[in-house]
C-alpha cells in the first residue's frame, strides 16, 4: 500500500502565510475595505523566515499575512457592516444615475457609520495597554486638529480631533501629569506620565496648512487611522476624567461642536477658541474634594532591590512632586507675539495662572496692567512700557525651567538676551557613547565650570586647558596612544631629572660629586620602571585574540555592533571638535573686540589731549 | 422716380405710426392740417370727412396708376387727377425758390405735395432717435398697483364670499388634532427633532470601556496572532532642538546635503524651517513605514557587543607561555624549512633550502655543525628517544638518518648509535615485497657519507614531504608527494625494513603522524584525517575537519586530542573522545596555516603560517572526561620577516621549557621565551 504523497506547502511556513490577494479572496473584500479593516483591527503584514517557502515557491516579494490573522478577521462582525456599506453605496450610486436627487440626499444624510468600540476593547484589553500605545494616537490627533476640511477626510473628523485633543490636555492639566517638554524643529514635544506610562507626542508648529499631493500623503489611509484613534482617545479621555473626578464631556467653549455655523470662520478664530478653552477650569463631580493628593510612596526594602536605587526613586518622586507645583501662585502674562498654545498648556499644568491681551484674543482672565503679574513672556528685543514688578523673560525660559524642574535664574533669558541652547530632555543618560554638551554637564554637575565663562585675563590659560582636554585620549583608545603617552611621560621624567640638577646655589658641589663619581666608576642603578600601561596593552591584545573566538553565528552581529560603536565614537569626536573650535573662535572674537575697544579709548584720549 | 418711391414709403410708414398712436396725440397729415392744429379738430362738428381729398383705392400698390392721369377715386367716385408733373428743371427752380422745399413731401395716395409741420418734424426726429414718439410720455412714472396679492382695488368675482369661507375647516381641524396628538405622544417628530436625533446618533458616545473587569480574560485570548507592537518613535536628541548647541550646526566646510539619518540632516533643513509646512509628512511616513514594511519578529538586543565575546580566563593567570622573542639563529642562506629540538632541548637542528642541515646550541644560538646535503632539506626530525643520537633528514627523494656527532650531546650516546647502526641486520631478516622494494631502497652508506654523519640512507621513488618519528624511536613514517597509494611509507630502523601500510589511495596525503602512545597512525588527506589501527590494520575513525585543504597536524601528548591546521586559515581542535567533528575551530590567523605544535609538558599549543603572527594558546585537557578542553588564545607573537608570501614554516616547542622555536622564511630561526 502506497501512502498518499504529502502536498507541498500544506504545512509549516508555506501554510502559515497568505498573500494579500489570497486574503482578499478569502475575506471577499475589496482592497480598500481590506486596508480599512486591517488598520482598524491592527493587523499588519509579516516578514517570514523563509520567503520562498512562505510564498509557496513563488518568486518576487509579496505582501504576506499570517493565516491566523486572516482567520481572526473572518470572525469580525464589522466585515458584514463593510459589505452592507457596499450595498448602500450602490444604492446611492443608482439614485445619482437615475437623477433621484432627493432620495440620494437622504441616503447620503443617513450614511451609517461603523461602531468600533469593541475593537478598541479587543486591541487594548486594559487601560494601561491603551495608555502604552497613545504616542501615535496623540500625534496624529493633534496634527489632524490643525487641518481644515479636506477631500477624502470626513468633515467632522478634524472637529472631533480638536475636541478630543483639548479634552486630553485638560486631563493632563488636571492630573498635573506633564513631565518634559521640548521645542524641536518639527514641533513641540510633550511627555506626560499616566499610571506609570510615559506618553510622548508632538504638536506641530502653527503654520498655514499647505495641501500635499496624493503620492506624498494618502489622506484616506490617514483618516482611517484617525477614525480608530479618535475612538481610542475618546475612551481614554473618559477614563481619565472619570479617575480624576471630572465631568465628562467637559463644557468647553462653543467652537468644538460640529453643527454650529463656525465652520466658515477663519483658522485664527479656531486657534484662539482652543487656547481660550484651555484656560478654563473644569467642573468636578459633586462630592469630590478638590485637593486630592497622592499618598506618599511606601518604600519596601525587598531583598532584590538595591537600596541605592530605592533612594534614587525616592529622590525622583520628591523632584516630581516639586515640579507639579512649580508655577503655583505665579501669574504669567503672554505677549501677543508669543505662540500661546504650548505656553498656556505648560503654565496651567504646573499650577500657574495665565492671561494675554484681551483686545486681540478671547479668553483673557486678567489684564496686562495687573500688578500681581510675576512674569511677562515676551519675544521681542525691547518694550516701551515696562513694569518694575515683573520679570520680562523669553519663552524658552518656561521650557528650560520645566526640564530643569526648578525655576531657572532668569538672567540668561531676559528680554533681548542671546538665549543659551535649548537642550533635549529625552537624551538617555544611561546609554554609553552619548555626547553630552557642556551646557548639560553644567546642569547635572554644579561644580562643572564651562570654559566660556572665563574673564579676559584667563584667556590664554583657558585655551591651554582646552588643548589639553582635547588631547586627552578617549576611554577606549588604542594601545599606540597609550604607549605614546607612556613614552612622553618617560621623557618628561628624564627632563625633570635634568631640570632638578640646575640649581645655581650648589652647582659647584654637584660638579665635584660628578667628578668623584667618574673616578669611582660606580653608578646608581636605575630602577626598572614598570610600564604603567603594560597591563592595559596586554589586556587589549588578549581581548583582540578573544574577539576572534566569537561564534560564527554571532560574528556578523558583533561586527555590526562594533562598527556602530565606531561611528558613534567618530560622531562624538566630531561634535567635540566643533565645539572646541567654536569656543576658540568666540574667544578670539572677544579678544579682538577688547583690543579694538582699548585702541579706541586710547585714540579718544590722545585726540582729547 | 426712385426718390418718389422712397418718399412714398416713408410717408406711408409715418401714417401707419400715426394711426397707431391716434388716441395719444393729435395727428396732422397734410399742409391743411397745419391750420387745423390751431383750432380744435372737433369744433366743426363733423369729424369723418373734413379731409378734402380722400383716395378710396385702399391698400393697393400705387404704381398701378403710373400710366394713368389719376391716382384713384374720391368718396364721390370722381377721379383724383394727378397734379401736374414737374420735370427736373422745375424741381430745381422750386428748390431754389421755395423755402419749404426741404419739408415738402409728396403724398402718394393723392399725389399732392404736403408740407410737414413742425410737430411732424419733431415726431420724425424722436422716432429716428428711438424715443417714445410722444414727448409728454413719462416712462418712469410711479407704478400704481390695483390688482395684486395684497391690493384688490376691484373684486375679482362679481358675487360676495360665502360664510363658510370665514369659518375653520372641520376636517382640517381633525387632521391637525391628530398630528398634534401624535406629536404629544411622540409618535410623530418635527423635522427639527429628527435632525437633532440624527445628530445625536452620529455623535460618538464614550463610556467607561475598561470599567468592568469581567470578561477581560475572554478578551485577552482574542487578538492578533503573536502581536508585535509597533516600535516607539525615537525621542529627539539635542540636534533636533530649535536652538541647538553650536556644535550641532553645520559649518561652512561640511557638505550641504548630508545623508538623511545623520544628525546634521535636520540642520540643513533649519533655514527652511519656516516653510516647513509639510507637517503631515512625518506621521505619514511613520504610518507608511508601519503599513507595508513588514513586521518581522525582531528581538530587541539588550546585550552589549562585549558579551558576545566568550568569557575566558585572563592570560596572566595561565602563565608560563612564550611572551617575546629571545634569540634569532642566523646562518642559513635561504629559507628554513624545518627545525627540531633534541630530546633534552639543548640543541636545535634545522634544515634549509640552501641544502644544509645545521645544528645549533639552544642557549647561545651558536651553530655547532653544518652538514651539506645534495638537495634542499624539506624536513628534519630528531629522534624522540634520549638514548640515541639520530636526526631524520628529508632531502629530495632521500631520507638520511644523521648522527650529528660526538661533540653534540653525550659522546657515549653518539658512539652507541654508531655502533648500533654499523652493522646491518642479516639479509634473511629483511624481507620486503616487490611493491615496497620499488618504493623505497635502503642504500649502502659510503665512507665519505659516513664521515659527514650519514648513518642510514633510504631512497624513495618520489620526493619526501614529511617525516615523523614513532615515540619509541624505531619507526619512521614518511610521506611522499604524488605517490597515490604508496604515499605513506613506514620504515623500521632496527631491521632496516620498509612497509606500505595502505594498498589503496584514499586521497592526496598531506602528512602522517604516529599516535604518541597507541599503535595508531593519523593520515591527513586534503579534507579529512583518518585514524588507522596499525595492529588490527583497519580504519578506526575518519575526522572531518571542515577545512578546504589541510596543511599540518599535531597530536596532543596525551593522545586524545588532535590539532589540524589548514591552508584556509583554520586551526581545528579535535577531541577524539568527543566526536569525529571538530570540537572547536579557531580562526586566529589572517593567512594560511603552515604549522601547529603542542608542548610536551605545558598545556600550550601554537599555530603559525603565512601571516606575520604566531599565536600561542592555552589548551588544557582535563583528566575528568566530563570536562571539555579549554582553549584560550594567549599571545600573538610577531613572527620573522616575510619572504615571498611566506613567514613561518615550522613551529616546535622546547621539550622542557615554555619556549617556542619558529623556522622562518627569512633564513633565521627564532626562539621565543
Amino acid at each position: 500500500m502506497v501512502s498518499k504523497k504529502k502536498k507541498k506547502y500544506s504545512s509549516g511556513e508555506g501554510a502559515q502565510f497568505m498573500t494579500r490577494k489570497a486574503a482578499l479572496k478569502k475575506l471577499q473584500l475589496s482592497l480598500k475595505d481590506f486596508r480599512r479593516i486591517c488598520i482598524l483591527k491592527g493587523i499588519y503584514p509579516r516578514e517570514p523566515r523563509n520567503r520562498k517557502r512562505a510564498q509557496k515557491g513563488a518568486g518576487g516579494i509579496k505582501t504576506l499575512y499570517h493565516t491566523k490573522d486572516i482567520k481572526f478577521l473572518l470572525h469580525e462582525p464589522t466585515i458584514w457592516k463593510l459589505r452592507d456599506l457596499k450595498v448602500y453605496q450602490q444604492k446611492i450610486r443608482r439614485a445619482r444615475a437615475m437623477r433621484e436627487y432627493g432620495q440620494m440626499k437622504k441616503w447620503l444624510r443617513d450614511y451609517p457609520d461603523i461602531n468600533i468600540d469593541h475593537i478598541v476593547k479587543e486591541r487594548y484589553p486594559t487601560f494601561v495597554d491603551a495608555l502604552r500605545d497613545m504616542d501615535d494616537c496623540l500625534t496624529l490627533c493633534f496634527l489632524f486638529s490643525t487641518f481644515p476640511s479636506l477631500q477624502r477626510v470626513p468633515r467632522d473628523q478634524s472637529m472631533m480631533c480638536r475636541r478630543l485633543s483639548v479634552e486630553f490636555m485638560h486631563a493632563v492639566i488636571a492630573a498635573k501629569a506633564l513631565r518634559k517638554v521640548f521645542v524641536s524643529v518639527k514641533g513641540y514635544y510633550f511627555q506626560v506620565e499616566f499610571e506609570g506610562q510615559t506618553i510622548t507626542w508632538i504638536v506641530p508648529h502653527h503654520f498655514a496648512f499647505q495641501p500635499q499631493s496624493k503620492d506624498e500623503v494618502d489622506f484616506k489611509i490617514m483618516s482611517t487611522f484617525v477614525e480608530f484613534y479618535t475612538m481610542m482617545l475618546g475612551f481614554v479621555n473618559f477614563k481619565l476624567y472619570h479617575s480624576l473626578n471630572l465631568v465628562y464631556p467637559p463644557k468647553l467653549t462653543a467652537g468644538f461642536t460640529s453643527d454650529n455655523d463656525k465652520d466658515l470662520v477663519d483658522e485664527q478664530a479656531y486657534v484662539s477658541e482652543r487656547i481660550a478653552a484651555m484656560n478654563l477650569s473644569l467642573a468636578r463631580v459633586a462630592g469630590s474634594n478638590e485637593a486630592e493628593e497622592l499618598p506618599e510612596i511606601d518604600l519596601f526594602s525587598t531583598e532584590d532591590e538595591d537600596p541605592q536605587k530605592l533612594e534614587e526613586a525616592k529622590l525622583e518622586a520628591e523632584k516630581v512632586k516639586k515640579l507639579k507645583t512649580m508655577f503655583k501662585g505665579l501669574k504669567f502674562f503672554i505677549n501677543r507675539e508669543v505662540p500661546r498654545e504650548p505656553l498656556v498648556f505648560i503654565i496651567r499644568c504646573f499650577g500657574g495662572e495665565v492671561s494675554w491681551d484681551k483686545d486681540h484674543f478671547v479668553g483673557a482672565t486678567f489684564d496686562e496692567t495687573d500688578e500681581s503679574v510675576a512674569y511677562q513672556i515676551v519675544d521681542r528685543p525691547s518694550m516701551d512700557k515696562q513694569y518694575l514688578s515683573r520679570y520680562y523673560v523669553q519663552p524658552q525660559w518656561v521650557f528650560d525651567s520645566v526640564n530643569a524642574r526648578t525655576l531657572l535664574p532668569i538672567n540668561k533669558y531676559l528680554m533681548g538676551a542671546v538665549l543659551p541652547p535649548h537642550l533635549s530632555p529625552f537624551v538617555d543618560k544611561t546609554k554609553d557613547q552619548v555626547y553630552i554638551p557642556p551646557e548639560e554637564r553644567e546642569l547635572n554637575d554644579p561644580n562643572f565650570k564651562p570654559l566660556d565663562d572665563d574673564s579676559g585675563t584667563e584667556i590664554e590659560e583657558a585655551s591651554d586647558e582646552d588643548a589639553e582636554e582635547a588631547e586627552e585620549p578617549d576611554s577606549d583608545d588604542d594601545e599606540t596612544a597609550l604607549t605614546k603617552q607612556y613614552q612622553d611621560e618617560i621623557k618628561e621624567d628624564t627632563s625633570d631629572d635634568d631640570g632638578e640638577g640646575d640649581d645655581e646655589t650648589d652647582a659647584e658641589k654637584k660638579k665635584l660629586k660628578k667628578e668623584k663619581k667618574k673616578a669611582m666608576a660606580v653608578t646608581t642603578g636605575v630602577t626598572h620602571k614598570e610600564h604603567p600601561y603594560q597591563k592595559e596593552i596586554e589586556d587589549k591584545q588578549a581581548f583582540r585574540l578573544r574577539e576572534k573566538l566569537v561564534r560564527k553565528k554571532h560574528r556578523n552581529l558583533y561586527k555590526s555592533m562594533k562598527a556602530g560603536q565606531e561611528t558613534r565614537k567618530k560622531e562624538i569626536w566630531l561634535l567635540r571638535k566643533k565645539r572646541r573650535l567654536h569656543e576658540e573662535k568666540i574667544k578670539e572674537d572677544k579678544k579682538v573686540e577688547k583690543k579694538n575697544q582699548k585702541k579706541e579709548a586710547f585714540e579718544n584720549a590722545t585726540a582729547s589731549v | 422716380m426712385s426718390w418718389d418711391a422712397d418718399n412714398r414709403t416713408t410717408v406711408s410708414r409715418y401714417q401707419a405710426t400715426l394711426k397707431q398712436t391716434k388716441n395719444c396725440f393729435t395727428v396732422s397729415s397734410n399742409s391743411e392740417a397745419d391750420e387745423e392744429l390751431l383750432h380744435d379738430e372737433y369744433d366743426s362738428g363733423d369729424t369723418s370727412d373734413e379731409e378734402e381729398r380722400r383716395n378710396t383705392v385702399g391698400n393697393v400698390p400705387m404704381w398701378w396708376y403710373n400710366e394713368y392721369p389719376h391716382v384713384g377715386y374720391d368718396l364721390d367716385g370722381r377721379r383724383l387727377i394727378k397734379p401736374p408733373q414737374r420735370d427736373q428743371i422745375d424741381e430745381f427752380l422750386k428748390k431754389c425758390e421755395d423755402p419749404d422745399f426741404w419739408r415738402t413731401v409728396r403724398d402718394p395716395s393723392t399725389g399732392q405735395d404736403v408740407i410737414l409741420s413742425k410737430q411732424d418734424l419733431e415726431l420724425i426726429h424722436r422716432i429716428r432717435e428711438g424715443h417714445v414718439p410722444d414727448p409728454e410720455h413719462d416712462e418712469y412714472k410711479p407704478w400704481v398697483e390695483w390688482f395684486t396679492r395684497s391690493v384688490l382695488a376691484a373684486p375679482v368675482r362679481a358675487f360676495p364670499e360665502h360664510k363658510r369661507s370665514f369659518l375653520p375647516s372641520r376636517s382640517e381641524q381633525a387632521q391637525v388634532a391628530r398630528i398634534v396628538h401624535a406629536l404629544k405622544m411622540g409618535w410623530l417628530k418635527t423635522k427639527k427633532q429628527l435632525a437633532e436625533e440624527r445628530r445625536k446618533r452620529k455623535e460618538k458616545q464614550f463610556y467607561n470601556l475598561w470599567g468592568s473587569a469581567a470578561g477581560a480574560e475572554d478578551e485577552a485570548q482574542r487578538g492578533v496572532h503573536r502581536h508585535i507592537p509597533a516600535p516607539r518613535r525615537a525621542l529627539p536628541a539635542h540636534a533636533e532642538s530649535y536652538n541647538p548647541p553650536p556644535e550641532y550646526l553645520l559649518d561652512s566646510k561640511e557638505p550641504a546635503q548630508p545623508s538623511p539619518g545623520s544628525s546634521h540632516y535636520i540642520h540643513t533643513l533649519r533655514p527652511q524651517m519656516k516653510e516647513w509646512n509639510k507637517q503631515a509628512e512625518t506621521p505619514w511616513k511613520r504610518k507608511y513605514t508601519f503599513l507595508p514594511t513588514q513586521h518581522s519578529s525582531l528581538r530587541s538586543l539588550t546585550i552589549s557587543a562585549d558579551e558576545l565575546v566568550p568569557r575566558l580566563p585572563s592570560p596572566r593567570d595561565l602563565q608560563p607561555f612564550p611572551t617575546g622573542e629571545a634569540l634569532a639563529f642566523r646562518g642559513h642562506a635561504r629559507l628554513v624549512r624545518s627545525a627540531d629540538f633534541d630530546p633534552s632541548g639543548q640543541y636545535v637542528v634545522s634544515g634549509s633550502d640552501d641544502c644544509t642541515v645545521k645544528v645549533w646550541e639552544t642557549s647561545t644560538g651558536r651553530c655547532l655543525r653544518s652538514i651539506v646535503c645534495a638537495e634542499p632539506v624539506v624536513r628534519v626530525a630528531w629522534i624522540p628517544v634520549a638514548g640515541l643520537s639520530l636526526v631524520a633528514v628529508a632531502s629530495g627523494r632521500r631520507l638520511l638518518l644523521l648522527n650529528p656527532g660526538a661533540d653534540i650531546g653525550c659522546h657515549r650516546v653518539a658512539a652507541r648509535t654508531d655502533q648500533l647502526l654499523e652493522e646491518p641486520p642479516p639479509k634473511h631478516d629483511v624481507q620486503m615485497d616487490e611493491r615496497t622494494r620499488t618504493c623505497a631502497t635502503w642504500d649502502a652508506v659510503t665512507a665519505e657519507e659516513w664521515a659527514r654523519g650519514v648513518r642510514l640512507a633510504i631512497t624513495h621513488f618520489k620526493p619526501v614531504t614529511h617525516v615523523c618519528w614513532h615515540a619509541r624511536g624505531d619507526y619512521l613514517a614518511v610521506t611522499l608527494s604524488d605517490a597515490a597509494s604508496r604515499a605513506v611509507v613506514v620504515h623500521q630502523v632496527s631491521r632496516r625494513r620498509s612497509q606500505l601500510p595502505f594498498s589503496r589511495a584514499k586521497g592526496l596525503v598531506q602528512c602522517a603522524l604516529f599516535h604518541p602512545t597507541k599503535p595508531i597512525l593519523f593520515v591527513a588527506t586534503q579534507r579529512a584525517v583518518r585514524m588507522y589501527d596499525l595492529v588490527k590494520q583497519e580504519l578506526v575513525r575518519k575526522l572531518l575537519a571542515g577545512a578546504q585543504w589541510i596543511s599540518c597536524m599535531a597530536a596532543h601528548p596525551g593522545g586524545d586530542n588532535l590539532l589540524v591546521g589548514s591552508y584556509d586559515r583554520k586551526c581545528v581542535w579535535f577531541d577524539l573522545e568527543l566526536s569525529a567533528k571538530p570540537y572547536q575551530t579557531l580562526r586566529l590567523h589572517g593567512g594560511a596555516l603552515r604549522s601547529v605544535a603542542f608542548h610536551r609538558r605545558y598545556p600550550l599549543f601554537a599555530s603559525a603560517g603565512d601571516d606575520h603572527n604566531i599565536v600561542v594558546s592555552h589548551g588544557c585537557v582535563y583528566n575528568d572526561l566530563l570536562q571539555n578542553p579549554l582553549l584560550v588564545p594567549l599571545k600573538q607573537l610577531t613572527g620573522p620577516a616575510r619572504r615571498d608570501a611566506l613567514c613561518v614554516l615550522q613551529l616546535t616547542f622546547h621539550p622542557a621549557q615554555p619556549w617556542l622555536l619558529a623556522a622562518g622564511a627569512d633564513g633565521t630561526l627564532r626562539l621565543y621565551s
